[in-house]
């Protein structure tokens, strides 16, 4: 059994407790410490900035051309915090219980317990660095609900929240960079973890730009480098989001945690052809005011404008009346699925259902009208809609226009179409309570790491929880381990350690590049996204992952000894960054159908076939898998499984209902 | 809409690095189908690029959705290409028709040098944020998020200047190569909010000599930047600029 070091106590104090135990660092000595940072998210660029804030010596590392392109920035809708502005019964205990909840009672307590505390200093802080979150008249700040909650605890700044968290973040990163506190490696990848007796030491980074290999040493290496979501090929993910950096630690000895956890987002723009390079999200926010519906008749041709009202199945708020258009995002995808796989569904390829703005842009036309002061019954019913659509370009605009750059259609006319598409990975590296990995010095924060949201997230909380890990926690948690690294001197790059390590990356780039094969990197990661998506996607079942697995080492096989990468190793060669990155998805997905496989019960966003209710709901099985599965990598396709048992002491865990 | 399949010729920048010459190429790409996004139409030219033994074309990118900024192609003589408010990730095939030449460009300027093809270097931008894009105030140090309203239409102001996604379009369309409104962007969203307030002065004095430094061109007024920038950052935030560059320069200079 894995021992997550969850101090003793009472879950409320649990955290508070250890800040007031663990050991510090002064200050003379945290200038002599040295901290590597990779990624430059939400999670990395507040880690790096807050940890520059204290005075260690801190490098940080992204594969794009600036920090501030990390994925964090694509996030819209907003985050989660429990400040209780609204006065409608939100608390820290209702947030830890909703996300406790929400993952299906497969998430830490005492995680997500300090999760749901920090949640509000999160929001002080951006606000402080001059986040503009939305407004109300008063001037104080604005709450939207958001999936699987019944309180409004989401702040958001339009449909860009992401951003505006993010470059609050960055520009935080950047003072400390002026500072000199922090230096800034942008277009570098981390491609090894450097081990010396035991601990994390350093990476081993290339340069994108002239292909250099550079050795980096650190005290202590923080791995903030995202989630796995391209390992389907199509998701919501940027084109460079990867695995590798985790990929690489996991090899080193870390364990990987609840590979087979990954979410399906229950909004996305539709798949239109073999072309599609990736998938667009449309805010679960678009669920507060959108009704979703597919026509009562199967294979129905006509126009969504031309079906009236009785003949459309509005088949969330039919199936879920209490939570309606808002459950959360694994039940909402396995419904559309469920629809479109019975034949209901819609478009081209039938494979969508519709998201219909009509009542809202109605309802909040009539609003308008009253708030004026004028008699509804005077009014057209076009200025109606002219009123509402403008309170709907207002809350929602962005993602309007970008639905219409993408499919060409007007959604303020007609219903969007939308389908589930990989979104988020909640499994990740195994992290204790302090965020360190089964290596010593070697944490994950963000995404990368598994903690906090079980085997489903809630919608507003991904953004939450990498700026808790990356201001709130690891200041805290990592000097508990620094402080007895006061007495070693940094380790010089010459050491054999490193030299080892250079070379290990070095010949793996070499062996990559003399394959000379026929075959693309890009085919090769269709195919591989093509078999996690058919066989460990929605749906799963124990035939489909054993056949996976053998797809997937033959894949393997085959891009070892076909693949075809342009170019040289020493200079900019995009070709070459993403042919390392799919030989890593390679391997994960071969993990996560394992996972998959071993894990025979529906739980969140993995549903197993073999495990439901009469009616079609996710069973869970408590009694033999209240555990996190946390994988030892023990060679070439070959894991050996460790558990870490879940104990409840506060939240009962009761089958999930949203009806 | 109607989705349609076309045949397009490419007339596109090659360069091996920045310190060699570069030359355009022209290359044809058929059956791309209306629905594809511009870089979709560009991963199908390059994997033609790959089978045939050839280098494909290096271009920047990464989000597909139009916010990381990280996109930067300049089409027909116009950054992100033809469409009002677009990243070039976002631009759709239905914008050409059949049989169309297509000249695609890297952003051109002193300040941005080109890495390889159509990739270039922008960390000038990360300079200058460094030299004042920020509030300074420390992890732990914040106030209650609601201990100051903010009168909702500055901080509508704010949040529309702080859009800018840093992509360089605003460079790459003025004939001055100047990053004014890229500045602007970020000292309005800041001066805008009380939290900004402190700094006030230092940082548009900073940011501008940064700005200067880099090699950027001075504004003239064309209002190119506006018209191309992606998500439509007005150029009222450049008088924003110059009224607190002057005021901030009466204020050093006592």
């Amino acid at each position: 059994m894995l021992d997550a070091k969850i101090p003793s106590g009472n879950l409320d104090n649990k955290w508070t407790d250890y800040k007031g135990h663990c050991k510090l660092v002064n200050p003379a000595n945290k200038r002599k410490l040295e901290v590597i940072v990779v990624g430059t998210g939400l999670a990395g660029a507040s880690a790096a900035a807050s940890l520059g804030e204290l005075g260690y010596k801190v490098k940080v590392f992204c594969f794009q051309d600036s920090p501030r392109r990390a994925h964090s920035i694509a996030a819209q809708g907003g985050i989660n915090a429990a400040k209780n502005y609204q006065n409608d019964g939100d608390s820290v205990f209702r947030l830890f219980y909703d996300t406790i909840k929400g993952g299906d009672y497969r998430a830490r307590e005492a995680n997500v317990h300090r999760l749901a505390e920090v949640s509000v200093n999160i929001i002080d802080q951006c606000v402080a660095q001059g986040v503009p979150f939305a407004r109300e008249y008063g001037g104080l700040l604005s709450n939207r609900s958001f999936g699987g909650t019944q309180v409004q605890r989401t702040f958001y700044a339009a449909g860009q929240t992401g951003q505006q968290l993010l470059i609050g973040a960055y520009q935080a990163l950047e003072r400390q960079v002026a500072l000199g506190n922090v230096t800034q490696y942008a277009r570098h990848e981390m491609l090894e973890i450097v081990m010396v007796d035991g601990k994390a030491r350093g990476i081993i980074a290339r340069n994108l730009v002239s292909g250099q290999l550079e050795r980096h040493f650190g005290h202590a290496v923080l791995l903030c480098s995202g989630g796995y979501g391209n390992v389907f090929y199509l998701s919501t993910n940027a084109m460079g989001s990867n695995v590798t950096a985790a990929w690489k630690a996991h090899k080193q000895g870390a364990y990987f945690a609840n590979p087979c956890f990954t979410q399906i987002h229950p909004t996305c723009i539709p798949v239109s052809g073999d072309h599609q390079s990736k998938l667009t999200l449309m805010s679960e926010s678009l669920r507060n005011d959108g009704r979703i519906w597919v026509p009562k008749k199967q294979g129905d041709n006509r126009k969504p404008n031309e079906i009236p009202e009785e003949e459309r199945d509005y088949y969330l708020e039919r199936r879920y009346p209490a939570f309606g258009n808002l459950v959360p995002r694994d039940v909402a995808s396995r419904a559309a699925k469920e629809r479109c796989d019975a034949g209901y569904g819609v478009g081209s390829s039938k494979q969508a259902v519709y998201l219909d703005y009509a009542a809202a842009i109605e309802r909040y036309g009539r609003t308008e009208i009253t708030k004026q002061g004028r008699d509804l019954a005077s009014v057209s019913k076009e200025e109606i809609i002219a009123l509402g659509k403008d309170v709907v370009k207002e809350k929602y605009g962005n993602l309007f226009d970008m639905y219409e750059k993408i499919t060409g259609e007007n959604p303020y006319e007609v219903p969007m179409r939308i389908y589930p598409a990989v979104h988020y990975t909640m499994g990740g590296l195994w992290v204790d309570y302090e965020l360190m990995t089964t290596v010593k010095g070697l944490y994950a924060l963000g995404e990368a790491n598994f903690s906090d949201h079980g085997a489903n997230r809630l919608g507003a909380s991904a953004l939450m929880q990498g700026l808790a890990d990356g201001y709130f926690v690891i200041p805290y948690t990592i000097g508990n381990y620094l402080a007895d690294e006061i007495y070693n001197k940094p380790i010089s790059t010459e050491h054999e350690a490193f030299a080892a390590a250079e070379k290990a990356v070095a010949d793996r780039l070499k062996t990559l590049i003399n394959i000379k094969g026929n075959t693309s990197v890009e085919t090769f990661h269709k195919r591989l996204g093509k078999i996690i998506w058919d066989k460990c996607g929605m749906a799963r079942n124990e035939e489909g992952l054993k056949q996976a697995i053998a797809d997937v080492q033959q894949l393997k096989k085959e891009f070892w000894s076909d693949v075809k990468i342009p170019g040289a190793i020493d200079e900019f060669n995009p070709e070459l960054d993403k042919a390392g990155r799919v030989a890593d998805f390679i391997e994960l997905g071969e993990l996560m159908c394992k996972d998959a496989l071993n894990r025979n019960e529906s739980c969140g966003g993995h549903f197993r076939e073999e495990s439901q209710t009469e009616d079609g709901e996710a069973l869970r099985h408590d009694d033999q898998y209240m555990y996190v599965a946390a994988w030892e990598y023990a060679g070439d396709s070959n894991w050996n499984l460790h558990k870490e048992e879940l104990k409840y002491e506060v939240i009962k865990p009761s089958q999930r209902n949203y009806k | 809409m109607e989705h349609y399949n076309m045949n397009l010729n490419l007339k596109v920048w090659r360069q091996k690095n920045s310190k060699t010459n570069g030359e355009f190429k022209m290359y044809r790409v058929e059956n791309i189908s209306s629905e594809m996004s511009f870089l979709e139409m560009f991963d199908v030219l390059n994997e033609q690029l790959i089978a045939a033994g050839d280098e494909p074309i290096a271009f920047d990118h990464d989000c597909r959705e139009g916010i990381c900024g990280m996109c930067s192609m300049y089409i027909n003589g116009k950054p992100h290409g033809p469409w009002q408010a677009n990243t070039t990730c976002q631009l759709h095939m239905r914008a050409f028709k059949d049989g169309d030449t297509i000249v695609v460009e890297p952003w051109r300027a002193n300040a941005f040098p080109v890495i390889k093809d159509l990739v270039v270097d922008r960390s000038a931008f990360d300079r200058i944020i460094q030299a004042g894009g920020y509030v300074s105030v420390n992890t732990g140090n914040a106030v209650d998020g609601n201990a100051i309203p903010i009168n909702k239409d500055n901080a509508d102001a704010a949040f529309a200047a702080a859009m800018c996604i840093g992509c360089g379009a605003c460079v790459a369309a003025c004939k001055n190569s100047s990053a004014m409104l890229f500045l602007s962007a970020k000292v309005s969203h800041l001066a805008l909010l009380p939290q900004g307030e402190p700094e006030r002065h230092s940082r548009v004095l900073n940011m501008v000599a940064q700005m200067d430094k880099e090699g950027f061109g001075a504004c003239t007024n064309t209002g190119a930047c506006e018209a191309t920038c992606p998500k439509e950052i007005s150029i009222s935030n450049i008088a924003r600029l110059n009224q607190e560059y002057l005021s901030a320069s009466l204020v050093a200079e006592k």
